[in-house]
């Protein structure tokens, strides 16, 4: 089958006026941040969110940078990051007193920077990003997308450049790792497999021994010699790295629970997405860190109270399938209010924004801007 | 040909593993309660699966047989048939699963998808439906037995790989339905699994499952001097159904396949009885 890209869909139109928001309780609550991270389901339209706040925070003069992690491609394009995965941050033309760049996180490359900075040697390095068994963590394991998120976000926050770092978390439920513990090692050092391997070498024992222990051994016999053999070597060419690692994660973890740093939860109102918010929420509940604001994409707008005079009972087929319509919708809308109104308590004091559900996709700039003013209201005229 | 509108009832006694997959938010686990009460409501002998070890799809499915299969769970049940089973637990517990997956990536997918492959093999069930993984890793979780061929050359999983192949190569046997709602990103992401799957899996792909379609019988009429209120109300439902019709087509001039409507259920929190109906309307 011969490979046709489907053609681009004609210009969205907003049909909805910007909903009364709690646009001065978000903007306060963004107010000093330096950091602001972005958590919630795929498909929620983080990214999304993440832009939006960026591009508000340069209208109020801030030099901003969003780290995004996978943005679908319409976005990617809104974001000037259409030239595909790059790891520095690129301006965005906004017409705005402060500045907006962009950058999506290429996890292997800051992986690669990790261990380049930390080796003893520059023979070292290399040794260890030739490792096989490297090259499939460095892109795959668990959790490395999430470290790596959090390493990105802290070299942006130390770089003299930027104001503030926004950063847009995977979509996995392992999106808050990173702030596991203070003084536990970076993720991957704390993988069992290096605990193991470390061990034998600590009491002095030959490096042979080590695939000889019976998990080893078992392990082997599942996935092959030769793949246990890579994944030794790298573990042993780590060895003596882990303090410039940990220093680094304490770091990290320091400035992710900073009054510097603010959480955006964002969600739709679909159960999943409320799920995986409220997860969140616990998760930064039992951090002891307070989420600053909830956003709620794709909800389905208020139209407000039609008068009553024009009658439900009225004997006019067109009018009466406007208050049909007007009735489901509004039904609809307080379905998902009910259905929202255990994360609004999660979250609570923290401001709820709702974000209408759009007919069509932000793919420019003027659609961030479009979604900033029903976030934080209608633009007011300058001087 | 171009794509048409299938009866599902059709399809689903084609094969006897549909796995589902669809970006996160589509509906999949959704689309995976209809086609399963559907398929038991023809009468034929059902298993829903799930990967994620969530409630929620045994919840939807009701009374349809349903299995709970986690990566864990799967190889600690591929250690205890292959003659490990002394260590089996103790692996699985200490979370060496991870361990295992990072020395040679795709083996906890290749896990499942061996599991799934003697579920289907066992002749118990008419039709497996799995609720699969998001759409970025459907692709990687059906590569993963090819992929394991190239770095495992031998033992086991080397022919629990080409077992895995063999049924999905065999469209009486496996087939993925891709789902995605009417809306612009989630198409453009549909069709570009869809090439992908076909290009790197050589999987069989069956009908694509729109999600959440608000058809409606064309425009609401909003005469002059209507109150704003409805007006407006209105003036969205339209925009919205005017997407929804402009994202289907789209959607069948980009991909020669068939495909099968879900109508947008008017509720926020979709339900046992509204998985239900959604069967029965199909």
């Amino acid at each position: 089958m011969a490979r046709r890209p489907p053609a681009s869909a004609p210009e969205p139109v907003l049909v909805v006026e910007p909903v009364a928001t709690t646009a001065a309780e978000l903007s306060a609550a963004l107010g000093a941040a330096e950091v602001v991270v972005c958590c919630g389901s795929g498909g929620v339209g983080k990214t999304t969110t993440a832009a939006v706040l960026g591009l508000q925070l340069a209208r109020d003069g801030r030099r901003v940078v969003v780290v995004t992690i996978d943005p679908a491609k319409r976005l990617a394009d809104a974001l000037g990051l259409a030239g595909g995965l790059t790891n520095d941050p690129s301006r965005l033309d906004v017409d705005a007193p402060g500045e907006l760049w962009a950058m999506m996180l290429d996890t292997a490359a800051t992986f690669d920077g990790l261990v380049r900075a930390n080796a003893p040697s520059p023979e070292q390095a290399e040794r260890i990003l030739a490792n096989r068994f490297y090259r499939n963590i460095a892109g795959a394991l668990s959790g490395t997308q999430e470290y790596m998120a959090a390493e990105r976000l802290h070299a942006l926050h130390d770089d003299p450049h930027f104001d503030v770092v926004i950063v847009d978390t995977p979509p996995t439920r392992n999106a808050l790792d990173f702030l596991e513990a203070p003084g536990t090692l970076a993720r991957f050092l704390d993988h069992p497999l290096f605990k193991l391997l470390m061990m034998p070498t600590r009491r002095g024992l030959k490096v042979l021994n080590v695939a000889a222990q019976p998990v080893l051994r078992t392990i082997g016999k599942v996935v092959g010699g030769d793949v246990l053999a890579d994944a030794i070597a790298f573990f042993q060419a780590f060895d003596g790295m882990e303090t410039g690692f940990r220093d680094r994660a304490d770091a990290v973890m320091a400035l992710l629970r900073s009054d510097a740093t603010r959480y955006v939860l964002v969600a739709a109102p679909k159960r999943d997405t409320i799920d995986e918010a409220r997860y969140f929420a616990a998760r930064l509940r039992e951090a002891t860190l307070g989420v600053s604001a909830l956003v709620v994409n794709r909800s389905t707008p208020s139209f407000g109270i039609p008068d009553q005079a024009v009658g439900r009972d009225t004997a006019d087929p067109v009018l009466s399938a406007l208050w049909a319509n007007h009735d489901e919708l509004a039904a609809i809308a307080a379905a998902e209010h009910d259905q929202l109104a255990p994360l609004v308590a999660d979250v609570a004091p923290a401001p709820v924004c709702w974000v209408p559900m759009l007919p069509g996709d932000v793919h420019d700039v003027a659609g961030l801007h479009e979604i900033r003013r029903l976030l934080f209201g209608p633009d007011r005229p300058t001087g | 040909m171009p794509p048409k509108r299938l009866d599902p009832r059709e399809f689903l006694s084609t094969t006897r593993l549909v796995v589902v997959a669809g970006k996160g938010g589509v509906g999949k686990t959704t689309v995976t309660a209809v086609l399963a009460r559907a398929a038991a409501d023809a009468g034929l002998r059902v298993l829903a699966v799930d990967l994620d070890g969530k409630p929620t799809l045994a919840d939807l499915v009701g009374d349809v047989p349903h299995l709970s299969l986690t990566a864990p769970d799967a190889l600690a049940d591929y250690l205890e048939t292959h003659g490990l089973k002394r260590v089996a637990k103790r692996l699985a517990a200490s979370g060496i699963i991870d361990v295992v997956s990072t020395a040679a990536p795709g083996i906890d997918d290749i896990v499942v998808l061996g599991k799934l492959k003697s579920l289907e093999r066992s002749g118990d069930h008419d039709l497996i439906v799995v609720d699969g993984p998001a759409a970025g890793h459907a692709i990687t979780f059906l590569l993963s037995a090819r992929g394991l061929l190239d770095t495992v050359r031998g033992g086991p999983i080397r022919t629990q790989a080409l077992d895995v192949l063999e049924m999905l190569g065999d469209p009486t046997r496996c087939q993925v339905v891709l789902v995605t709602l009417p809306e612009t990103t989630p198409v453009n992401e549909l069709v570009e699994t869809a090439y992908a799957l076909e290009e790197h899996v050589g999987v069989q792909l069956g009908p694509v499952v729109v999600n959440g379609v608000d058809a409606g019988d064309g425009d609401l009429v909003i005469p002059d001097g209507a109150d704003p209120a409805l007006a407006a109300a209105a003036s969205f439902r339209n925009a919205r159904r005017a997407m929804h019709h402009r994202e289907i087509e789209r959607l069948s001039d980009a991909l020669a396949i068939d495909q099968i409507h879900l109508p947008h259920v008017v509720t926020a929190g979709i339900t046992r009885d509204d998985i239900a109906r959604l069967a029965a309307g199909l």
